[in-house]
């Protein structure tokens, strides 16, 4: 029997106009570190290695990307962290935070040089991920400055989108997106000011969950 | 002040999963209980890092089986599609993050020791770029199914991870492909979160043209990211 006889075997993929659509979400499992977060993927600022976790993998298989020069970058340097929690508040060692943001004067870099607002962080063994970035600038008028950030991992079957805004900013009270928000949970997405960083702790179910958005 | 800035992203649709699925047991206590609050997309949903992914990133890396010195064991395969919208319109120039495990269903982490053997010639990380038609292909080995601790004797079905930032933040998408005919499809807690017929948009096709004599098994993976959508936006729906 030629291949032209045979009975062509049903098209099981997405393009089959009966099921075509978004291709469904799936979770990035526990062993995506080797895939994703490469060294220098939490630093939009300068070039030190964080946010990947090379520790996890033989030296001869780390392939991801190592940190780049990122040139002159205005505005202030912050660093962004936070411990990952559960239900239980128990910290989760194996998640992911994504971050996009705008630049000191509000405007998203999708360039080819300077500051890109994207990055990328594990979580260690003690739940924390850590960005250094810059403080964003408001995007426009009424818009409080914020971060949007991405949270991936074992047991998150699709991202969770939350995001970060700056505690005592008095475009908070302007902000579109927050006046969505019940007023009581508001406090949820503040990052606040401690020990010289800002501490934005993401809780993914129980007392003091985070918010987390429909996009 | 307007909400409303032109450029929106449509909505999930009916075949994403839920957050929250019992059966697959890390979900529970990973999963909000609060309802997400809707918001309509601003500049910060509709913009991304979709140009600048090769200085994030860096440069692509699409045959998995070049790695090292020596060739990875197992069934060389090609996989190839193209990235869409639902509208049907191709994404161009959009990464496409991939990694797997190996031939024998073990991941180079350090975290996974189950009993099958690590390959040194194959980490099973890569990254390819759409081109202009929204088309992709890499060359890897068809990972193995493995055991995991879910419930009694739970096996994962063989599958690719697959992350992809496309145009803007709210279109992004980490995904799973999975193979034509495995019957681990079926009884796989992660698969069947996503509810029939929805589930079959994660399955590859096998493909003959795709294939290539004496040398590698062809595989199709279309992947259909979120598209432009002009419906107004209307608090509290």
């Amino acid at each position: 029997m030629t291949p032209e006889q045979a009975r062509p075997a049903p098209r099981q993929d997405s393009q089959d106009p009966a099921i075509f659509g978004q291709t469904p979400w799936q979770t990035v499992g526990p062993f995506f570190h080797y895939g994703l977060p490469w060294k220098g993927g939490a630093d939009l600022v300068g070039t030190s290695d964080i946010g990947a976790r090379p520790e996890l993998m033989p030296p001869e298989h780390y392939l991801l990307a190592s940190p780049s020069p990122k040139g002159e970058i205005a505005g202030e340097t912050i660093v962004l962290e936070g411990v990952v929690v559960d239900a239980e508040g128990q910290i989760i060692p194996d998640a992911m935070i994504e971050i996009w943001q705008a630049d000191a004067a509000g405007h998203y870099a999708e360039g080819n040089t300077g500051f890109v607002g994207f990055g990328r962080a594990s979580t260690g063994e003690d739940g924390t991920y850590r960005f250094r970035t810059v403080l964003p600038g408001s995007i426009g008028e009424g818009h409080a400055p914020h971060i949007a950030v991405g949270v991936f991992g074992r047991g998150l079957l699709k991202r969770l989108v939350t995001r970060v805004y700056f505690e005592g900013d008095p475009a908070n009270a302007s902000d579109p997106i927050l006046a969505l928000v019940p007023p009581e949970r508001r406090g949820t997405l503040m990052a606040r000011k401690q020990d010289g960083a800002w501490r934005f702790d993401i809780v993914l179910q129980g007392e003091r969950e985070t918010v987390f958005f429909d996009v | 002040m307007s909400l409303i800035l032109p450029g929106s992203y449509r909505r999930e649709d009916a075949g994403q999963p839920p957050s929250l699925y019992p059966d697959y047991g890390s979900t529970v206590s990973r999963s909000p209980r609060e309802p997400l609050v809707k918001i309509p997309h601003t500049l910060t949903e509709t913009t991304g890092p979709a140009n600048a992914w090769s200085r994030l990133m860096g440069e692509s890396m699409a045959d998995l089986t070049s790695q090292h010195n020596g060739e990875p064991l197992g069934q060389r395969i090609v996989v190839s599609g193209r990235v869409l919208d639902d509208d049907g319109r191709p994404v161009p120039h959009t990464v496409v993050e991939v990694w797997q495990a190996n031939a024998a269903g073990r991941y180079i982490h350090k975290k996974d020791q189950w009993d099958a053997p690590l390959d040194p010639n194959f980490t099973g990380a890569g990254r390819v770029i759409t081109d202009a038609e929204g088309r992709y292909r890499f060359i890897s080995v068809r990972p193995g199914a493995y055991p995991w601790r879910n419930h009694h004797n739970a096996w994962r079905p063989s599958h690719i991870h697959l992350s992809l930032l496309g145009p803007a933040f709210a279109t992004r998408l980490v995904t799973q492909m999975y193979f034509p005919d495995d019957p681990l499809i079926e009884i796989d807690p992660i698969a069947n979160a996503v509810p029939m017929p929805y589930r079959q948009r994660m399955v590859s096709r096998f493909d003959i043209e795709t294939t290539e004599p004496n040398w590698a098994l062809g595989y199709v993976f279309d992947i259909v990211l979120r598209g432009k959508d002009a419906t107004p936006f209307e608090n509290g729906q």
